[in-house]
């Protein structure tokens, strides 16, 4: 057995060397400088708040996101994409196949919405723009087995792309379906609020492009902030509340057809 | 000491094979561990500088009126005074950045009215909308509308 002053010898040496090793974990810690000169990250959280009863499908938003974030042409790829719902009158007969609501997104809005409905016919009918909800909770962040898509410390959910392998499962684990897989790199791709925009003091490129002011980006550490005034002046909800992802898009006017 | 450690070699040999392994996992986590993984979460830091690494191609709303102030003007007080420049005109940081090398194009107000203003039953009854085709009989939207203060008609 060990006798007492060995015993204090080896524990005196352990306790040093683990004093020593925290002291060099802070110093690497404390010694991460600040990328963007003026924006420090703690400072925001980011949030977007997006109102049904004034989109009107014009498709800027799809066409600005694609333009600014390089995303690929074609159907299968889109950052932001806007979902017409149609939802039509109550008929007589419940049972009639014809009442269910539909949804389209001709190549994610980016044409417009080509007019599929009569006047007379439509019950209610809307546009929702969708994309990425950078939830809180992510399921997302969640599953990746690398640790290649995180929540920045201001709210932003990011992609490493040097780090993804392609996996594919958190485009499968997204709720909200806003994941892709760019066929260029085979990594995932997603909004990442255009995050080299919002960390400059820009708007999005989808918020810079809305002409009625549908969509407006938000950050709620900011009290001065529009956002906070527009979640209290509407009623808002978020896509699929009962997944409780925390998600940070807010919406105004969600009917509770749209999924 | 030495009475404690008397023939007990075989297990010196084992903690020596231990410490060798757990030195060689060491190792090895340092080689294959990027630089940053691990200091903000569970992710490399760097991404994070990564995600901010790409140009605008839109300049934003307030960089155009430091030129073209008799626009914002015009706009602040008109019906178009919330849609900001590059909603029309498209995306102009290379012309914010040096506009005599980089000219704007004025938009055909034919092709570009209508993306808003197309009548369609999904859009806001009280959004203003027209059958584009109907509405002038294919005369161009400027001849009656002022593009940036466009009147109630």
């Amino acid at each position: 057995m060990m006798n007492r002053r060995d015993f204090l010898e080896q524990s005196g040496k352990f306790l040093l060397l683990t004093g020593a090793a925290a002291l060099a974990w802070d110093s690497v810690l404390a010694g991460q400088p600040e990328q963007a000169p003026n924006y420090r990250m703690t400072d925001h959280w980011w949030a977007m708040f997006i109102d049904v009863e004034v989109c009107i499908g014009c498709g800027n938003c799809v066409r600005a996101c694609k333009t600014e974030n390089d995303v690929p042409a074609g159907p299968a790829y889109f950052r932001t994409w806007v979902e017409r719902y149609h939802i039509p009158k109550k008929p007589l007969d419940p049972l009639d196949a014809e009442d269910h609501p539909t949804v389209d997104s001709p190549n994610g809005g980016y044409d417009g919405f080509p007019e599929r409905y009569e006047e007379g016919d439509a019950g209610k009918s809307f546009f929702v723009p969708k994309l990425c909800n950078h939830c809180a909770h992510s399921p997302c962040v969640q599953v990746c087995p690398v640790g290649a898509t995180f929540e920045s410390p201001d709210g932003v959910v990011l992609v490493d792309k040097s780090y993804c392998l392609g996996c594919r499962y958190c485009v499968q684990a997204c709720p909200y379906g806003c994941r892709y897989i760019d066929p260029r790199t085979n990594t995932v791709d997603k909004c990442n609020l255009c995050y080299h925009r919002i960390t400059k003091g820009l708007t999005t490129a989808c918020c810079e492009s809305c002409p009625t002011g549908a969509r407006r980006l938000g950050d709620l550490k900011n009290p001065q902030d529009p956002i906070h005034e527009l979640l209290r002046l509407h009623k808002v909800q978020v896509l699929k509340p009962q997944m409780a992802t925390g998600a940070k898009v807010y919406y105004n006017g969600l009917d509770g057809a749209v999924r | 000491m030495r009475q404690t450690f008397k023939d007990a070699e075989h297990l010196l040999r084992f903690a020596g094979l231990f410490a060798v392994g757990i030195a060689a996992f060491f190792a090895l986590r340092a080689a294959f561990i990027p630089k940053g993984f691990g200091e903000l979460g569970h992710y490399r830091a760097g991404a994070l500088e990564d995600n901010r690494q790409r140009l605008p191609r839109f300049a934003g709303a307030a960089a155009c009126g430091d030129c073209h102030d008799d626009v914002r003007q015009t706009l602040r007080t008109g019906k178009h005074a919330g849609v900001h420049c590059e909603a029309c005109h498209g995306p102009l940081a290379p012309h914010a950045a040096d506009p005599i090398a980089t000219a704007a194009k004025r938009p055909d107000p034919l092709s570009l009215c209508p993306v808003c203003h197309q009548k369609n039953v999904a859009r806001p009854a009280a959004f203003p909308q027209v059958d584009a085709a109907e509405h002038a009989g294919g005369s161009s939207c400027t001849e009656c509308h002022v593009a940036h203060n466009p009147g109630l008609e």
